[in-house]
């Protein structure tokens, strides 16, 4: 681990301020990713700015009707909202999906957006990444890559973004909310908040230096049945083979967003116009110009096979 | 004392202590953080420096060179070890690799560097400032591409024969001829590989996590070349070893290297990386086992056939072993041979050669008695064997398969399986039930150890015998208390350190009998001692309450004392009782499995091992060992395997993020019965082995569970849905 300079920051904007003052500079909120991947080296921040005392750990009604979650709001806390799991049960039922409770009381919900993907090599400092070290190589394109992504990859990477959270409020439309170093500020639908690897696996979302995420908001409720099916080799604590967030309206209309498949959370809202014609048909625009690994092709399978799981349970809720 | 007679009569038969379900000793010490493991002892080592690690970043080559400038320049650092400056180092007796590599590299994270700094963050800060230029050799890594180069193993057996294996296959009605896999596990126990090592003058001192301190003790000297009798080994708590710690590992010996080169004493652990391609792990096998049988299910031919891949000069897994014992058949065959790979090194993992090898015959057993339209508990009891199958002469000492079977499906309700698999179904799940034999055999090893009966009159044994987490210390001190006549609370128990009589140390499910029969040997003496020092009749005297007594004559023990301590030492050694009976223990496992019918998602609803094993010392902490190994068995049923680079060379997945092992969620109520069982040919404690049989089957039996809910053999472990999420029926 490379020495570090540390400091609190006060509010926000001068977060932000620091981090585009100091090189190097990285925020430190739960730190349940960022710690673990200094301690091995593959993160090198020279300075760290803690966010954690900015006040931003509430949760308030927007004037639009929907929730403002301040981007320090605990994971656990975030899935025990009394609002949450009556409006947005999805969220909820995502974010008790991952880590551990022990996890999910550190991390953060801004935190949990910019997660690192678990990709073993990624992880491994002898490896080539071209995440981690940009130009190095892939080794897990021809290695080990059960856990990689099916959809939007590409010759530099192909590794998923790991987060449960993330794909529930793609299905939901959140939008985050930024500051950055000028102080002035912005929102972003977190469907460009994210982006594909394409030559650049290093760069994960839209985010400027220094660019602070301040909340994230979640638009009016939709209603509807809201089921997260996360697929995964143990019951608990292990990240997703496939999950299908999905909201399912009276009218038979609905939502579906996919995790662990692409580096980014996964919706095609095209694909959405397919449900009343069934799982294969949405699971089939969903997955379009799909190019699985010999390792992972059997995602495509579980894939439609969840959406088919989930579309059921969605009617059985309903009756 | 020896033990060449089966046993009679003997104090430990009174089971006032012994066969008690008493709690751990250790258990608060543990729970209140004050049992102090090998990483822990700075009180015994104040002031220590850390080292940390650099492994190899190739499996296979040469070290060109190494840079060391801005490593030595690096804030806090002390000292850098390389096999250049460590001085001549040799390679133990129990290691198939070097634990410090260079300028030849033998496999991934092979260390080849130590580097000694004021604060565990300043080492390895300074430890990724070392560049070292290799020049990478090819290497062999895929087993399946090297089967076909595979020999017959230098040691052990490699190939059995009785009768006439091929014709009586051939001439079978009924036949099986299948290929099973089952890939690399990594021990994954908690407390990581760990030492501390301090030097006075030439002699050294390593608190170490060890589970064989006589091992460990002679393979630290035979390395650094100095003499046994200087080297100090102390393991007093273990957090778990498996096997992992049988050896003397990299640890140790860097910490050695380490605190010779600063100067002072240093620690070193290993990060978990580390220890799965550091050190050992059990070897990824292929299987192929032929059975045949007559229409009314008798086997007439068995054949089981292992291919396991190590490091040249290393040892194959001998899955085979139990299939020369398991069932009867006259005509058999089994047959080991082993590749080289250039992976890191393979070695024992609980129950090494029975884990591997029942997770693929109970399969075969399972496949087989559909085959014959029979019930597979039916099937396996028809083809029960009361003596060696290969020497039917021979007896077993003990051997009540089939009362584990016939309890274990009443108690677990097995007529309520289904005969036709994928027909039972629970809403969205596809419900089965799956059965296994579990098998492991006893092993008996030399124990000693020194008892001392003080004025006060507490007793303390003295022993090299390491407590893993299994319950050493209270079986130990349950059989003093026993023998001595005195209360649990008048016994202390002292372990783990290489200046007490040499035990038989942890492994291969020895360890229970073997060092408790070395307690009773001391114990014997001890009684003898102070009958004479009471001048009482040593042969007539009875030990209870506190008191010694004869005829109408009672003492308290304490008198004895009075001037001084008694003590007396002494070791249990072993006749050929072994020889002359097959000593094993004997299990059935039951398990109940769901699986998603859309995802495949398999989730254990139930399990229920039963168990034949010699007395049950302590019950409460057998209990725990088998529901710790079922556990481990549910692991290498659905989740655990060490993933192979095999362009790279090696384990992908190597920390517990990516190596999978059970969680609470994953595992159901798990039921353990034990037989009421005695065995007189394993040891005057009548106990034998369990830690390991709990293991034995386990996989097999969820894997024909997994079978018998949905009607698709997966006969590749891990049994995960992407193995046969395209034979599920379509999603209602």
């Amino acid at each position: 681990m490379k020495p570090f300079t540390y400091e609190r920051a006060t509010t926000p904007a001068a977060a932000a301020s620091a981090a585009a003052r100091v090189p190097g500079a990285k925020f430190i909120a739960g730190g349940t990713n960022l710690l673990d991947l200094m301690k091995i080296g593959v993160e090198e921040p020279a300075h760290l700015i803690d966010v954690n005392g900015l006040d931003l750990d509430t949760i308030e009604p927007t004037d639009e009707g929907g929730l403002r979650l301040g981007a320090m709001v605990r994971n656990t806390d975030l899935a025990a909202d009394a609002r949450i799991r009556r409006d947005y049960p999805l969220l909820s039922r995502a974010l008790l999906a991952g880590a551990s409770g022990q996890l999910r009381n550190k991390a953060t919900t801004g935190g949990n957006l910019l997660q690192r993907t678990r990709c073993p090599y990624f992880y491994d400092t002898n490896q080539a990444c071209n995440k981690r070290l940009p130009g190095s190589g892939c080794a897990a394109i021809g290695g080990f890559s059960r856990q990689h992504a099916i959809v939007g990859a590409s010759k530099s990477c192909i590794a998923v973004h790991p987060s449960d959270m993330a794909v529930a409020m793609r299905a939901l439309d959140a939008t985050v909310e930024t500051v950055r170093p000028d102080g002035s500020t912005r929102r972003i639908p977190i469907a460009d908040f994210h982006t594909l690897p394409g030559n650049t696996p290093h760069i994960e979302n839209v985010l400027a230096p220094g660019e602070l995420i301040t909340a994230v908001t979640l638009p009016r409720p939709v209603g509807g049945t809201q089921l997260y099916h996360k697929v995964r080799d143990r019951a608990s604590y292990a990240f997703a083979l496939v999950s299908v967030a999905m909201i399912v309206q009276p009218d038979g209309s609905g939502r579906v967003a996919l995790g662990g498949v692409a580096h980014k959370p996964w919706r095609v809202e095209a694909a959405e116009t397919e449900f009343p014609k069934g799982a294969k048909a949405v699971a089939t625009r969903l997955l379009a110009g799909a190019q699985p690994t010999e390792g992972n092709a059997f995602k495509v399978t579980l894939v439609e096979r969840t959406i088919a799981a989930s579309l059921a349970e969605a009617k059985e809720a309903k009756a | 004392m020896k033990f060449d007679t089966p046993a009679t009569t003997n104090p430990i038969d009174r089971l006032k202590v012994v066969g008690q379900p008493v709690d751990r000793i250790d258990g608060p010490f543990k729970t209140t953080g004050t049992a102090h493991y090998a990483y822990e002892q700075h009180e015994a080592v104040p002031h220590h420096a850390y080292g940390y690690v650099v492994g190899s970043s190739i499996a296979k080559g040469r070290i060109v060179s190494i840079d060391l400038t801005r490593a030595q320049r690096a804030p806090g650092v002390l000292a850098i070890v390389t096999a250049k400056t460590a001085g001549k180092l040799d390679k133990g007796k129990f290691n198939t690799a070097r634990l410090l590599g260079g300028p030849e590299i033998e496999h991934y994270h092979q260390a080849v560097a130590v580097v000694v700094a004021e604060t565990f963050e300043q080492a390895r800060a300074a430890a990724q400032l070392v560049r070292v230029d290799y020049a990478r050799s090819p290497g062999k890594f895929d087993l399946a591409a090297a089967k076909d180069s595979a020999r017959k193993p230098d040691r052990g057996k490699s190939d059995t024969a009785v009768g006439d294996f091929a014709a009586g296959f051939a001439a079978s009605a009924v036949k099986l001829d299948a290929m099973y896999t089952t890939p690399d596990h990594s021990h994954a126990m908690m407390e990581p590989h760990a030492s501390i090592a301090a030097w006075e003058g030439d002699k050294l001192t390593l608190w170490t996590a060890n589970q064989m301190i006589d091992w460990g003790r002679g393979d630290v000297a035979i390395t650094l070349g100095i003499p046994k009798e200087n080297v100090r080994l102390i393991s007093p708590y273990i957090g778990g070893g498996f096997g992992g710690k049988l050896f003397v590992r990299s640890d140790a010996l860097l910490a050695a290297l380490g605190a010779r080169a600063a100067k002072r004493p240093v620690a070193v652990a290993l990060p978990r990386p580390f220890m799965i391609n550091n050190t050992t792990h059990r070897p990824a096998t292929i299987q192929r086992i032929r059975i045949g049988a007559s229409k009314d299910g008798k086997i007439q031919a068995i054949g089981h056939e292992s291919w396991s891949g190590d490091l040249p000069g290393g040892d194959p897994e001998t899955a085979v072993q139990q299939t020369r014992l398991l069932y009867a058949g006259a005509n058999r065959m089994t047959a080991t041979r082993l590749a080289v790979l250039d992976l890191p090194e393979g070695n024992a993992m609980r129950a090494p050669g029975e884990a591997s090898g029942l997770m693929a015959l109970e399969i075969a057993i399972d496949e087989m008695a559909e085959k014959l339209g029979m019930d597979p508990v039916e099937f396996r009891i028809l083809n029960d064997t009361q003596v060696d199958p290969e020497k039917p002469d021979r007896p077993f000492s003990q051997r009540r398969l089939v009362e584990c079977l016939r309890t274990g499906a009443k108690r677990f309700g097995w007529e309520h399986r289904a005969t036709r698999p994928a027909t039972r179904r629970d809403g969205r799940w596809l419900v089965g039930m799956g059965m296994a034999a579990a098998f492991r055999n006893n092993l008996v090893m030399k124990s000693g150890a020194r008892v001392r009966l003080d004025r006060n009159g507490r007793v303390t044994v003295e022993t090299d015998m390491t407590d893993i987490g299994t319950g050493s210390y209270t079986i130990i001190a349950q059989t003093a208390a026993e023998m001595m006549g005195l209360p649990l609370d008048r016994i202390d128990v002292r372990l783990g350190d290489s200046t007490f009589p040499v035990s038989s140390g942890s492994g291969g499910q020895w360890g229970g009998n073997s060092s408790t029969a070395g307690v009773y040997a001391a114990c014997v003496k001890l009684r003898e001692a102070i009958a004479q020092k009471l001048g009482l009749d040593p042969n007539a005297a009875n030990f209870e309450d506190g008191k010694v007594a004869v005829g109408q004559r009672s003492v308290p023990i304490t008198q004895a004392a009075a001037a001084g301590d008694v003590v007396a030492e002494d070791s249990m050694e072993y006749g050929d009782l072994g020889k002359r009976y097959q000593q094993s223990t004997f299990g059935a496992h039951f398990v109940e499995a769901r699986v998603d019918a859309a995802t495949g998602e398999i989730r254990v609803d139930r399990m229920l091992a039963v168990c034949a094993a010699g007395r049950i010392l302590n019950p409460k902490s057998a209990r725990s060992q088998v529901i710790g190994a079922m556990t481990m068995g549910v692991g290498a049923a659905l989740m655990e395997e060490l993933v192979v680079d095999r362009r790279l060379g090696f384990f992908v997945n190597h920390d517990l993020a990516g190596y999978e092992v059970p969680v609470h969620a994953d595992i159901p109520h798990q039921d353990v019965v034990f037989l009421d069982e005695t065995d007189p040919m394993s040891s005057p404690m009548k106990a034998k082995g369990v830690g390991e049989l709990g293991i034995c089957g386990v996989a097999a039996a969820v894997a024909n569970a997994v079978y018998n809910a949905t009607g698709v053999r997966v006969r590749d472990y891990p049994v995960t849905l992407d193995k046969f999420i395209d034979t599920l029926p379509p999603v209602a």
